[in-house]
């Protein structure tokens, strides 16, 4: 059963208010407390590691599968294998979602290792929210590993959204894209206080007339620590596009490494990468619109991570 | 009324420079007032001083006999004054229609923000979902900073060159909807402006040049005034050909 606090991890993570319609898998403190799959979609438990297929019928449309996980308690290290097929034709949306409450001393872990096999013509969205909360000093800790194959004509949109509470992360993206393949990524992240973030996207463009744009913004406050590595490799005919922008305020650093590297004469690769404190113009324009500059402070860095 | 008595501006830095000396002047309710001169006469300091950007060196600044000098700029708004952008910023994940309802949110009045756009010279089915950021024209911006001005209820509106970089069609609809204002509501209009058919909008203009009021009249009679002198307003006398030194050697 689901307490008051675990419907709002879920909430946070998922943005679940009831059980979620269509398939799900929602594993609590380590190992799954509630599963359901519909026609098109299975979900089988995985019988030499710890974890989940999700394994979705070709041309299924318009369905969602939600694996959120929470963690309530401390002292857990849950390390989980996801694998998932995403059938030919297919259009789904995917919410993988990570919610830590640790009200105790010691770590809380959750590292999840993701595999996506998404099949010619699929259309995907995969959305993976990581949130974290309790008044302990226990660290929040979340490792997650993304792999996506996408092949031929498939389109991929990754939002990746970490906003509060996760004291460290490493993110590993990797994904290879066939011809036609398409992919959009937008991740966003909050860190403060001593927070430490790191953020490893690779993306290969293999296939002929494939394309990507990876838009990653972030906020980095008080003491708080990020790191980005970007590596976009043009191996065929294609356009990647890499924009990252970080604000930048009190004693925290950001460190932001995009790469572009060509080995085909038709890759047409462009990276932008900017960090800065927030415009003093942006926030004399709010101010003169009536906000504090509290208010105004909170408006742009909003809108920012939206 | 908004009245700036013995205002100066100093910025300092390794020479202390006077943008500003010992301005004196009254802008009353209901009537528009253009303020131009040459580059660099202190007309969008005077703009910014009035919003409470600049914080003047000495002098007062009075709103409706309320001293007003040593408010904040958030302040200064919710009394009622407003201040368009020469080059308004942009703002990443902000689409128009929220920065136009912030603007608005503090407007009593219900503001239909479609109509706002279309005053501007915007179709608001185009622009209401796009962000505020790069991707809109400078003239796009332009046109935007100015809707959020107009969408506030205000006793002050400054609009610092509301006609740089705006095209000649939309310029067309701008001077009718500052017509309109002018005609519906008693906010004191000051334009900041080089142009002749923002001039002719005005009830009074006034000249600055090298931080000071050069001239202050009724728009016809500075009107003629501008038209019948070919000089220049530089500070000291100056004529082309006549200087030699070595600062001039390109």
């Amino acid at each position: 059963m689901l307490n008051a606090l675990d419907k709002l991890m879920l909430e946070k993570v998922a943005d679940l208010h009831e059980i979620p319609q269509g398939a799900f898998n929602i594993r609590k403190n380590g190992a799954g407390v509630q599963r359901n799959t519909t026609a098109n979609i299975d979900i089988v438990t995985k019988e030499d590691k710890s974890g989940i297929d999700v394994i979705i019928k070709p041309y299924t449309k318009g369905e969602s599968v939600h694996i959120p996980v929470i963690v309530t308690e401390e002292n857990i290290n849950d390390v989980v294998y996801n694998t998932f097929e995403v059938g030919e034709y297919s259009d789904v949306l995917i919410v993988a979602g990570c919610g830590i409450h640790n009200s105790g001393h010691h770590k809380s872990q959750h590292d999840g290792i993701h595999t996506f096999f998404v099949r010619k013509g699929a259309k995907l969205k995969y959305v993976e929210k990581h949130y974290g909360q309790g008044d302990g000093n226990g660290e929040r800790v979340l490792n997650p590993k993304t792999i996506i194959e996408v092949e031929e004509g498939a389109v991929v949109e990754l939002e990746l959204i970490q906003i509060k509470g996760i004291d460290q992360t490493k993110r590993d993206t990797e994904i290879r894209l066939m011809d036609n393949a398409k992919l959009v990524v937008t991740e966003r992240l909050l860190t403060y206080q001593d927070q430490e973030a790191e953020s490893n996207i690779t993306v290969e463009l293999l296939g002929v007339d494939s394309s990507a744009q990876i838009i990653s913004r972030s906020v980095a406050q008080d003491d708080s620590k990020q790191t980005f590595y970007f590596d976009l490799i043009g191996r065929n005919k294609g356009r990647g596009h890499i924009q990252c922008d970080a604000i930048i305020m009190h004693n925290a650093q950001v460190l932001s490494t995009p790469r572009i590297s060509a080995h085909h004469s038709e890759a047409q690769l462009v990276h932008e990468a900017a960090i800065g404190r927030i415009e003093s113009e942006q926030l004399i324009k709010l101010m003169s619109l009536g906000f504090s500059e509290q208010e105004a402070e909170d408006t742009i860095l909003n809108g920012f991570l939206k | 009324m908004l009245q700036l008595q013995k205002v100066s501006l100093e910025i300092q830095g390794d020479i202390d420079f006077e943008i500003l000396k010992n301005i004196n002047l009254e802008f009353h309710e209901k009537k528009i007032y253009v303020v131009t001169g040459p580059n660099g006469g202190g007309k969008s300091s005077l703009a910014k001083t009035i919003m409470g950007v600049y914080n003047p060196t000495s002098g007062q600044i009075l709103l409706d006999g309320i001293d007003i000098t040593v408010k904040n700029i958030t302040d200064r708004a919710r009394l009622g004054i407003g201040y368009a952008f020469q080059s308004p910023p942009r703002f990443k994940g902000i689409k128009v229609k929220e920065l136009l309802k912030m603007a608005a949110s503090h407007n009593p009045e219900k503001v239909n923000i479609c109509d706002l756009l279309y005053d501007v010279g915007l179709c608001a089915q185009d622009y209401l979902n796009r962000d505020v950021d790069t991707s809109l024209s400078g003239g796009e911006m332009k046109r935007i900073e100015i809707a959020t001005v107009l969408a506030r209820n205000l006793k002050v509106a400054v609009f610092d060159e509301p006609e740089a970089g705006i095209d000649l069609w939309s310029f067309q609809k701008l001077a009718e909807t500052f017509k309109n204002i002018h005609s519906k509501y008693d906010t004191t209009i000051i334009l900041i402006s080089h142009q002749e058919r923002i001039m002719e909008l005005a009830d009074e203009i006034i000249i600055m040049s090298n931080g000071t009021v050069s001239a202050q009249s009724e728009r016809d009679i500075i009107l003629a005034g501008i038209m019948n002198n070919d000089s220049c307003a530089c500070s000291a006398k100056c004529v082309k050909g006549v200087g030699q030194n070595a600062e001039c050697v390109g």
